[in-house]
């Protein structure tokens, strides 16, 4: 019935639910675990897994085709706190029911009127911690940047554009 | 033909505990085998290049089912992808992803064997390029030095795949012609197979088919046999998030990234009386770290579209059907190995017929 009023924009929804998704399932039990007054939570669906299908373009922007199946976990919920209902869903890669199941717990909370406290200390913590990690492999791969030269004698012909 | 047998159900038992034995590691290390097993999470971390293996074969993104599988087949990867092929059999599709967008992340690896500087530069990544090639005593993991001298360009986000930015000077054919539907792609695992096929289908096909296959194939094209002059335009391997568009959410949200190798190859030009010489191409796309079979794949997309370009076909590689029905190693072991099971009475027919032959012929030589 309360499914809210204040509908959350989707550009809002995207950037949560991607830091949910790469969030560790350990992570987000932790985070559940220190949220304080814990709403009584209803599963309305799963957590249940299934398949998507996985589509790439034919040399990166052409045509769609099918590259193969992944594995993804889904689950509706439903919380209930002093006659507030919000409900919450997520869809989460791989085979981890109980990942999906918190996922789609704190979605259910950014759609409540607990979404600021929501976001300062589960989303906002959450995307710290993966931004940082992010930095410091994209660091690693960095460093593996090369710079050959070319030993042979490059285009005789100058700076043309064709070689024969 | 082969008549069905039964019995033999306690024998059979014996060989799968026979099997399992055999799996377990106690042979070689006594008694203390227990603790030794190996973890499947071990596995996923540190054999990663097999397990992708498995998930392209398989067909199947993920990691943890794909380790879990080559454990129980004893490291038998084709084993491993039929499991995972019966796996996925017992789930729902939820859907197909919105495409991925293979050059939004910046990739940990991202090579050009044709352009030397090219925007973001030529990044090395996780690979045995390079290597010596010899065999460790031991297996050590040095410390990447920290880069102190300058941080990194001004757009460290972006690295465009080589073929958009050759794209521009359309010296190398675009991935799709102006007037385009972007339609919907036909999906092998739902359609019977006919050809011809489209070319996304191809691509389906190859990317499922089997890497060693693939790799001679696309060999097999350099050697001569439907020779396509190819470049590594671009390998490219990282991760790519995966978008999905739920019925009940109404649009598309992120669900997680999975790790991808692609593959671009610029293959030798061909013009027409309407068109200018370009740069053909050829894609592969695979799950995980498989740039073998990215770049096989390619090789192969390529020369399977010899019909399109008025290439003379005379080559195994350039012919669709013997190229797509073969390369299936679930279907190929599956036949080949059917030939061990019982064959009692199609032999016994064989051999009777045999025998009639050779009491004929001797009727003959007697009577002559």
């Amino acid at each position: 019935m309360a499914e809210s009023s204040t509908a959350v924009p989707p550009e809002q929804r995207q950037r949560t639910a991607r830091v949910l998704a790469a969030a560790s399932q350990q992570e987000l039990a932790e985070l559940w675990h220190s949220w304080p007054q814990k709403p009584q939570v209803e599963y309305l669906r799963g957590p249940e897994s299934g398949l998507v299908m996985v589509q790439g373009r034919v040399g990166g922007t052409g045509d769609r085709f099918n590259l193969g199946e992944a594995t993804v976990t889904r689950a509706t919920v439903t919380l209930n706190a002093e006659g507030e209902e919000s409900t919450g869903t997520a869809y989460v890669l791989g085979s981890y029911p109980e990942h999906a199941g918190l996922a789609a717990i704190f979605d259910a909370l950014l759609n409540s009127s607990q979404r600021k406290r929501a976001m300062a200390e589960i989303i906002t913590v959450l995307e710290q911690r993966q931004n940082t990690r992010e930095a410091a492999r994209r660091a690693d791969a960095r460093s593996t940047v090369v710079d050959f030269f070319t030993v042979a004698r490059e285009n005789d012909g100058g700076e043309g554009d064709q070689d024969e | 033909m082969y008549v069905a047998v039964k019995g033999g159900e306690k024998a059979i038992a014996n060989a799968h505990a026979l099997l399992a034995q055999r799996g377990s590691g106690q042979e070689d290390s006594g008694e203390s085998a227990a603790q030794e097993r190996i973890a499947s999470r071990q596995l996923r971390g540190q054999m990663g290049v097999l397990v992708s293996r498995v998930m392209n074969e398989g067909s199947l993104y993920d990691p943890n089912l794909a380790a879990k599988a080559l454990l129980q087949a004893q490291g038998d990867v084709l084993e491993a992808v039929t499991l995972l092929r019966s796996y996925r059999t017992t789930l729902p599709r939820f859907g197909a992803t919105v495409a991925l967008d293979t050059g939004a992340l910046p990739p940990e690896r991202r090579i050009s064997a044709t352009f030397k500087d090219l925007p973001g530069g030529q990044q090395l990544g996780a690979t045995f390029d390079y290597t010596h090639r010899l065999l460790a005593e031991r297996l050590q993991v040095s410390e990447i030095p920290k880069d102190t001298e300058e941080e990194d360009d001004a757009a460290p986000g972006t690295m465009p795949r080589i073929t958009d930015l050759l794209g521009h000077g359309s010296l190398v054919e675009p991935d799709h012609p102006e007037d385009w539907a972007d339609e919907d792609p036909g999906d092998l695992t739902r359609e019977p197979t006919t050809f011809p096929m489209t070319r996304p289908e191809r691509l389906q096909a190859l990317a499922r088919g089997d890497e060693g296959f693939l790799l001679s194939l696309g060999y097999s094209t350099q050697r001569g046999f439907g020779n396509t002059h190819p470049f590594a335009g671009e390998v490219r391997v990282g991760e790519v998030e995966v978008l999905f568009e739920p019925a009940e959410i109404g649009y598309e949200v992120p669900i997680g990234r999975i790790e991808i190798t692609e593959c671009q190859m610029v293959n030798q030009f061909v013009g027409s009386a309407e068109k200018p010489p370009q740069f053909t191409r050829g894609y592969g796309l695979s799950f995980g770290r498989a740039e073998r079979k990215a770049m096989s794949m390619a090789l192969v997309d390529r020369a399977l579209r010899s019909e399109e370009f008025g290439e003379r076909r005379i080559s195994p590689a350039q012919d669709e059907e013997f190229v797509i029905s073969h390369a299936d190693n679930v279907q190929a072991a599956g036949f080949v190995e059917h030939l061990k099971l019982p064959h009692y009475v199609d032999f016994q027919a064989e051999l009777v017929l045999l025998r009639q032959l050779n009491a004929e012929f001797e009727g003959s030589e007697d009577a002559g």
